[in-house]
């Protein structure tokens, strides 16, 4: 059974970038990571992917797995966040939008965080800032590098300040890692965004970026409403933060093994 | 989340300075008016007549603020003359030596610093600054700080680290200011940096949400030893019409979007995110400002007494520990099944860093 689009195309098979809107053969865009042959597009990728294009094979062993959310606020909008939450899981397979473990890259053991973008998009509620708080923790208590690829839109507005309180919470922890002398890598992928932004996602002894990615604390629309104006070419891009200096280096996903491996080289102990 | 600078709450003012919930004082307010005009023209004694009237306005007055709804508690904590940090430092706080300097860019406005004197207490004096003229409000950005304001406040929050001065937060803002320059200067880090080093300052970290308490902006000068809120202001991750806008689809979900968020002090103390929570008096600050003022001052200075007695290391413990378990609200079967594996881990881990750190406690909450 194999859905046609409006185009012609059976959905599965091809599918048009959005960066240049090729249409490319899917097996070949999953060969190379996701990332447009003709114009370097990154696609967003779902946590299990990044794992398998960041660790090495069958090395990630996750934890914290148990950790469910629930509703503390009976928060409904138009539908239940119970259901929302119900909605995604089912969608997704996951059970909440960030998966923690302990990895291996280039043969580097590493404690591994990875945003799930496609899970209400990453947004972060009180698992999320556990599972996060916990990988900060874990790499104290095995003296490991952590390293944690960020995808988030923000603070989960459905957990209200239970979310907001993430933020602190997470950077707390960071300070705890940083004054136990540990390494803490942050990858930024697209989106990493507002609350994530405004918390761990900005406290890495390295961060890097993937090309194009967006990265930034207010949401562009807010921004250009206040000033009202059109807002500058490439802002809040990787290389927005870059030329502005909040991200370290820019790196194509299909270097990210080797960069990564290269950082916790230079400061392993 | 932020959402555009404004003044919502001149919009929702009715007659006299009172907001859409109060009308009913209005209309007593009318009937008083008129008595004493009538008084002046007729010389018919009406004293009797207004001194009722007045028990009714305070019974009025009573019975709305006993049961505002979460939008009201908006309204109320955005009110025009709601007393503002400024108000604060001249009613409380003494010989205050404003400090400026962020060292890197430039002064922020939205955000003032510096060292003053509370009863018996030096303290290190930080607080959004929203403005009291339209002047004043403009040059300030109506208390939404940029990066520069953040980085004034970590500089000072050193200085005060330095020479032991506890410092004193006053929250009032609806966020950080989204605009371009804020972002080119690095508002999402300047935020996370403050989260992070005010979790560690060695010295008491004493918060309290006076009206507006809006999201990143709101959060990144309060974490602390202490984070209280006045009675009627609120805290919140978005603003209700951001929220609104976005789950909605129409900022006229406000009202829905206030109650769903769950940002009222009671409500917010029932979670274990703030500690205590300030009174106010009657009908709110704006009424009575200096019977506010004592409030808070009263509420400082116990803060102060007690976290001055603690030893630093003491002191940095169990605020981590307090921020570890920030709005842990989940469910977690395997820390519930292994207990005293975690409690081994905890202590492990506790005697390496020299701060304990107990696993997570899971509550299932409803609240
Ligand atoms: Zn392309």
């Amino acid at each position: 059974m194999t859905k046609v689009d409006k185009s012609g195309v059976p959905a599965g098979l091809w599918s048009r970038c959005e960066g240049c809107g090729h249409m490319l053969y899917e097996k070949e865009v999953a060969d190379a990571h996701f990332v447009c042959p003709e114009c370097d597009h990154h696609r967003r990728l779902d946590a299990r992917a990044r794992v398998r294009q960041l660790a090495d094979p069958d090395s990630f062993e996750e934890f914290a797995t148990d950790l469910t959310p629930t509703d503390p606020l009976h928060f409904k909008d138009r539908i239940t966040y119970k259901d929302r939450l119900k909605r995604e899981q089912s969608r997704t397979g996951e059970v909440e939008a960030v998966i923690v473990g302990r990895a291996f890259i280039r043969g580097r053991a590493v404690i591994l965080g990875v945003m799930n973008p496609s899970f209400i998009m990453a947004s972060m509620g009180a698992v999320v800032g556990e599972k996060i708080t916990r990988s900060i923790e874990r790499a104290i208590e095995e003296n490991l590098p952590l390293v944690l690829v960020t995808a988030s839109g923000g603070a989960r507005m459905q957990e209200g300040m239970i979310s907001l309180m993430q933020m602190a919470k997470t950077s707390a922890a960071l300070a705890r890692l940083d004054d136990s002398g540990g390494l803490y890598i942050v990858v930024a992928t697209d989106p990493t965004t507002a609350g994530v932004a405004a918390s761990f996602a900005s406290l890495g002894d390295v961060i890097i970026a993937e090309p194009h990615a967006m990265i930034g604390f207010a949401g562009p629309r807010v921004i250009a409403n206040t000033i009202n104006a059109e807002l500058p070419d490439e802002f809040q891009t990787a290389e927005f933060m870059l030329e502005h200096g909040f991200v370290d280096r820019i790196v194509h996903r299909s270097d990210l093994r080797r960069e990564v491996a290269r950082i916790i080289d230079y400061c392993g102990k | 989340m932020n959402s555009k600078p404004n003044i919502a709450a001149s919009t929702s003012m009715g007659v006299g300075g009172l907001l859409e919930f109060e009308k009913p004082l209005a209309r007593i307010q009318n009937d008083i008016d008129e008595m004493q005009r009538e008084q002046g023209e007729t010389d018919r004694d009406v004293a009797t007549d207004v001194r009722q009237q007045k028990t009714r306005y305070k019974a009025t007055l009573k019975r709305l603020y006993a049961s505002l709804t979460p939008w009201e508690t908006v309204l109320v904590a955005r009110h025009p003359k709601r007393p503002l940090s400024t108000d604060y430092l001249r009613m409380i706080f003494r010989d205050f030596a404003e400090l400026h300097g962020d060292r890197l860019f430039g002064d922020d406005p939205a955000m003032i610093t510096g060292f003053a004197r509370l009863r018996g207490h030096k303290v290190m004096f930080i607080g959004h600054n929203k403005g009291k003229d339209v002047k004043e409000r403009i040059k300030c950005n109506f208390g939404c700080a940029h990066p520069e304001g953040y980085r004034k406040a970590l500089q000072k929050m050193k200085l005060a680290e330095k020479y032991g001065v506890p410092v004193v937060c006053l929250i009032d803002t609806q966020g950080a200011y989204p605009g371009v320059g804020a972002e080119e200067r690095g508002i999402g880090y300047a935020i996370a940096t403050n989260l992070m080093e005010m979790s560690r300052l060695r010295t008491p970290v004493v918060c309290v949400v006076i009206g507006e308490g809006g999201s990143g902006g709101a959060l990144g000068i309060a974490v602390g030893d202490r984070v209280a809120m006045f009675q009627n202001s609120f805290y919140s991750v978005i603003s209700p019409e951001g929220c609104a806008a976005i789950l909605w689809k129409s900022a006229e979900q406000r009202k829905h979007a206030a109650e769903a968020l769950r940002l009222t002090a009671s409500d917010l103390l029932k979670f274990n995110i703030i500690s205590e929570i300030v009174p106010e008096p009657l009908g709110g600050a704006h009424r009575d400002p200096e019977a506010a003022a004592a409030n808070l001052e009263k509420f400082l200075n116990t803060s102060l007494n007690s976290l001055k007695r603690m030893t630093l290391t003491n002191l940095i413990r169990r605020r981590q520990e307090k921020i570890r378990h920030f709005g842990n609200f989940f469910d977690d079967p395997a820390s519930v099944k292994q207990p005293a594996k975690a409690t081994a881990r905890a202590a492990s881990r506790a005697s390496r860093l020299g701060r304990t750190l107990t696993r997570t406690r899971t509550r299932n909450v409803t609240a």
